[in-house]
């Protein structure tokens, strides 16, 4: 139980690596605040797997790009639990598009949930993190190995990234480390939903895996149970990449 | 017991870091071989302390900066424990010295001790993991990106050490093996100690720029090193961590 009765909030966390990251949180003893900002249903569902595995766990909807939703989200973590050990900057979009259709709005709206979010939340998380804590942001192995058509996503984690970097020493004498968790690509509704598993796309990323074969989820929570605990106490202002050293 | 059952062998970890990782990791549930090359009280010592928390390990010399050593330390392993699951290239020698005091002894010193030790360790280690595995920490420092005056030698050498991980991650990925490397910062030890740190102006230097405000302790790099030798590390290899407190 390395989390035992600590307090996560996993934005996104309603599917996905979110999701994963949530359960495994939920499985070391944390209280888990699962965000969504539009499927209920599916959060719920993980909310009531961490339940029924003895955990504890509650769904609270807010869309992170907008200050309001944020404000509640922390506001309802606030209320229900007391306070904050933990927060999972996880919600983002991934836009795949050719470079020449990125439109004004593409940036706008991947700026706000890839980049601003993750500021407003950790914002409001140094408010709860009293006794200090771990902020962890989500990043993409694509900020190293750069892909065609991911220039507008690559462009926000490669933002984040550097947030990690100065919040760490801005945070450091609150004793709130903050690093960067980058996973590769990882098997998840999302990458079924854009259409990158079983096919030409899969089959040559597998190529530059040297482990092997494709990420689950849970090889990208163990690694946030890590940032997350104790066992980092002495890493903040780094980025570790989960990609099976590809 | 994230480690239970598996068989480390750790290089130069008589004190120190070193010690620190064999220590936590009999905690763990490891069986661990405590190698040192002229410092055998205090290993005997840090099997003493494995051996009265319950833990299993055994003292091993051997000068790594030796080819035949190297081969000896692994045959004895073998012998005591059977298998292999876990190295950690540990052992360290350094000299701070400004450019125009450096010697070929000192980089010999510093290098054979340290980079071509770690390849041969390697080496000799892979062929005994066997289907199953395992995992390879090398241990490296803050210094090797962030180098200051009279650190050459050993910033280079940490350097070549950096990239071990990055080019065997992917010979040996298909073997099963992860290799990342721990780059500590400024972290207290018997060395750091006898070389006059504690208090002194490079340690002042070191703390005011350290986020969480301290020095570290070989028990915060140990925990790193736990995790990067466990499953929980399971995904990851080729990767550089560094464990300096925010101070990179």
């Amino acid at each position: 139980m390395e989390l035992k009765d600590k307090v996560a909030i996993v934005t996104g966390a309603s599917k996905g690596i979110g999701a994963g990251i949530a359960k495994a949180f939920g499985q070391q003893g944390a209280k888990v605040v699962v965000n969504y900002a539009s499927n209920q249903k599916s959060a719920d569902s993980v909310v009531d797997e961490i339940i029924n595995n003895g955990g504890t766990a509650i769904a609270v909807q807010a869309d992170v790009s907008k200050i309001e939703d944020v404000r509640r989200l922390f506001a309802i973590t606030a209320e229900t639990f007391g306070k904050l050990d933990i927060l999972v900057n996880n919600a983002g979009i991934y836009d795949v598009l050719p470079f020449e259709k990125i439109t004004q709005d593409d940036l706008q709206a991947n700026i706000a949930t890839n980049l601003i979010a993750p500021i407003l939340c950790a914002q409001q998380a140094v408010e709860l993190m009293q006794n200090g804590g771990s902020i962890i942001n989500i990043s993409s192995s694509v900020t190293s190995n750069a892909m065609p058509g991911t220039l507008v996503y690559a462009m926000t984690k490669a933002g984040l990234e550097n947030v990690t970097k100065t919040l760490a020493k801005e945070l450091g004498g609150k004793n709130i480390r903050v690093n960067t968790l980058s996973p590769g690509f990882t098997e998840t509704e999302g990458a079924y939903e854009k259409g990158l598993m079983g096919g030409e796309w899969e089959a040559s990323l597998l190529a530059q895996i040297p482990l092997g074969r494709i990420a689950q989820p849970i090889d990208i929570a163990r690694v946030a149970v890590f940032l997350a605990s104790d066992a980092s106490g002495w890493v903040t202002g780094e980025k570790i990449q989960v990609s099976g050293g590809s | 017991m994230k480690l239970q059952n598996k068989v480390a062998v750790i290089t130069g970890s008589s004190k120190g870091i070193g010690a620190g990782i064999a220590k936590e990791f009999a905690l763990e549930g490891a069986k661990v071989v405590v190698n040192y090359s002229s410092s055998k009280d205090y290993a005997d010592r840090v099997v003493e302390e494995i051996k009265s928390n319950g833990g299993s390990a055994i003292a091993v010399q051997a000068d790594i900066s030796k080819l035949d050593d190297i081969k000896r330390l692994f045959a004895e392993t073998m012998e005591a424990f059977g298998r292999l699951d876990i190295l950690v290239n540990n052992a360290n020698v350094w000299r701070y010295e400004m450019l125009d005091q450096v010697t070929e002894e000192t980089y010999d010193m510093q290098f054979n001790t340290g980079l071509k030790a770690n390849i041969f360790s390697i080496q000799e280690a892979v062929p005994l993991f066997g289907e199953k595995g395992g995992s390879i920490i090398n241990i490296s420092s803050t210094i090797s990106l962030n180098p200051v005056p009279g650190t050459l030698i050993y910033a280079s050498m940490k350097a070549g050490i950096d990239t071990l991980a990055k080019t065997l991650s992917k010979e040996l990925g298909p073997k099963n093996i992860r290799i990342n490397t721990i780059a500590p910062g400024m972290t207290e030890s018997e060395g750091s100690t006898a070389d006059g740190r504690p208090g002194s102006e490079m340690e002042r230097t070191f703390l005011a720029q350290t986020p969480l405000g301290r020095v570290g302790l070989p028990i915060d790099i140990a925990r790193v090193a736990v995790f990067l030798a466990s499953d929980d590390a399971g995904w990851v290899t080729g990767e550089r961590i560094t464990a300096g407190g925010g101070l990179l």
